[in-house]
């Protein structure tokens, strides 16, 4: 085993996935005490004309297995290909962000290459010949620690925004490995067919750097429109509380908390949300959490960093306007 | 057509969690622990291709865990399981979720007949890893699809269509089965069992092992040692906004450029 960090960078239609970006930064933090570098991996059918990018970012080697087969996702065949580069790249420690493809590949990875995992993971740091890393436990209400011995492999899943992708290195040239790789016929039992993409184009809430969410103090569907108005300007996401998706105000992709998505967004602005734990689970993880609520006692302004006790009818209207104002 | 529901017994989404004994552990009397919510998407995904197929021989759910475990099982019976296998042993850590998912497929070979579908949660509300179901998967050579929120099993019994979430969008999957599912919010919505079949699920079969009863287990997790487990990092007191509707406003922007600078 080498002391190389590898990074599984994750990509989908040919878009690098920013987060992916992210932990290439805790890569090279470790590899600067593991005594190896930060290389990284991507899969896909055509990722060449990625590479650049993924060196820009600090990854000193990047391994590429391409196939038609790995064109889109599926569980098999980028078990396969992930646990090729794995072999190729022999490293300390594979990274990778905390999203939906990770946490569906991970576990498969662990058990096929022999490899301990922690998923979720907060803070990562080395110690030793140790990593010990922290993970959110129980819906966000406790944080576990965990030691990961580095004598064999490890896989370690960071959650989005827990680090901050550098600036790229213009001058940074690729040093590409290409990986074969070959699929079976019991790799292909499962098929991706298509990837649906929402109407209207609207960002998702695990993608947006601002995620503005309502509560069922909305009343009804067609109120939301004021929350829609506000994310518009701020170029941000809408999200929703259970309540208001239970109610039918928004649909379940919108849900931000435990049954529905984790964000942890630069800014998250909780309208009408009273913050019962499990939306809290969601998103106690934001930079800064903005509460409009008209009840001065609601848990939600237990976590946030500002609070209005106010109508959110009164004030959403009014925070549209001043930002509309001062983008000019 | 058999199909089995992987469930798991764990802490209510609303239970207050009290770190005791130093960071050793959390305060486990009187706290309430449910069926987990995923795993129940799980079972009554099960139970519904019962209801609408003439082919499924049998529903069984299998638990992991504790003594205890045993009312995530009677949960699971009473919504329409037919019946229960319960491997329950003091050595199952809960935290190692991919040593659990070693005890779960050693459970599930252990059936005289395989499965053709296996449906469990995306992830449990205890660690909310959502690692079991992948690598149980992984541990018994079977496909899996992830955070399905929509299936169809075709007529046949031979084949399923599904759609997962990601970030954004839904992944549209063709999977051969046998297979294993974990499920999302927002593909089914779970019945309550009633009374009645609650005292009825009181006599459905339900077979107990330990891990003595099973072969080919596995080991716990190679190198992940738990530490320790704390409250989380609390965040700074928040800072009230007050004055007219209008004043709060031009202040609020003004602290998240100014102050937070976020917009």
């Amino acid at each position: 085993m080498g002391n190389d960090i590898l990074v599984f960078v994750e990509q989908r239609e040919g878009k690098i996935l920013p987060a992916a970006l992210q932990v290439l930064t805790a890569a090279k933090e470790l590899a600067a005490g593991t005594g190896g570098s930060p290389v990284a991996c991507l899969i896909g059918s055509g990722t060449d004309a990625l590479v650049t990018t993924v060196a820009q970012h600090g990854a000193g080697k990047v391994y590429t297995v391409n196939d038609p087969g790995l064109e889109r996702y599926t569980a098999l065949t980028y078990t396969r290909a992930l646990c090729a580069a794995i072999e190729a790249a022999d490293p300390k420690v594979v990274l990778m962000a905390t999203t939906f493809m990770s946490r569906d590949l991970a576990p498969r990875v662990a058990i096929r290459a022999k490899a301990g995992l922690a998923t979720d993971c907060i803070q990562v740091k080395l110690d030793g010949d140790k990593l010990l890393v922290d993970t959110p436990l129980y819906c966000g209400k406790a944080v576990g620690s965990f030691s990961l011995s580095l004598d064999a492999l490890k896989i370690v899943s960071i959650r989005p925004n827990t680090y901050i992708a550098g600036e790229p290195d213009t001058a940074a040239a690729p040093n590409v490995q290409a990986v074969p790789v070959s699929l079976d016929d019991g790799d292909r039992r499962a098929t991706t067919t298509e990837i649906v993409r929402a109407a209207g184009g609207v960002k998702d809430v695990t993608e947006a750097d601002i995620v503005v969410s309502g509560g069922r103090s909305l009343k009804n569907e067609d109120n939301f429109k004021i929350i829609y108005e506000l994310a518009e300007v701020l170029d941000g996401a809408v999200g929703a509380s259970r309540a208001a998706v239970d109610a039918g105000y928004q649909p379940h992709s919108r849900q931000v908390g435990l049954t529905g998505k984790v964000v942890t967004p630069r800014l998250y602005i909780a309208c009408g949300i009273d913050g019962a734990i499990q939306h809290l689970a969601g998103m106690r993880g934001s930079k800064v959490i903005v509460a409009i609520n008209t009840k001065a006692e609601a848990p939600i302004f237990s976590v946030s960093t500002f609070g209005c006790v106010a109508d959110l009818f009164t004030m959403v209207p009014l925070l549209t306007e001043e930002f509309q104002r001062l983008k000019g | 057509m058999r199909i089995l529901t992987v469930i798991k017994h764990v802490p209510d989404s609303n239970a207050t969690i009290k770190v005791v004994g130093g960071g050793a552990g959390i305060e486990t009397a009187g706290l309430k622990l449910v069926l987990n919510p995923f795993d129940e998407y799980g079972a009554e995904q099960a139970i519904q291709l019962k209801e609408k197929r003439s082919d499924v021989e049998e529903v069984v759910a299998l638990v992991v865990g504790d003594d205890k475990a045993a009312e995530a099982l009677r949960t699971a019976l009473a919504m329409g399981a037919d019946r229960g296998i319960h491997v329950s042993d003091a050595k199952i850590d809960p935290r190692d979720e991919l040593a659990w998912a070693g005890v779960a497929a050693a459970a599930i070979r252990r059936e005289p007949k395989p499965f053709d579908l296996i449906l469990s949660g995306k992830q449990t509300i205890d660690n909310d890893a959502g690692e079991a179901g992948p690598a149980m998967a992984e541990l018994l050579g079977l496909p899996h699809i992830g955070a399905v929120t929509f299936l169809e099993v075709a007529d046949d019994g031979q084949s399923l269509k599904a759609r997962r979430r990601i970030e954004g969008a839904d992944e549209a999957v063709e999977c051969a089965l046998p297979a294993l599912l974990t499920c999302e919010k927002g593909l089914v919505e779970p019945r309550y069992p009633s009374l009645p079949n609650l005292m009825k699920a009181k006599k459905k079969p339900v077979e107990k092992l330990t891990l003595a009863d099973l072969e080919g287990v596995g080991q716990a997790t190679p190198g992940v040692e738990f530490v320790s487990i704390a409250p989380p990092p609390p965040r700074p007191a928040c800072k009230i906004v007050e004055g007219e509707p209008e004043e709060m406003a031009k202040e609020l922007v003004r602290l998240l450029r100014e102050e937070a600078k976020v917009v």
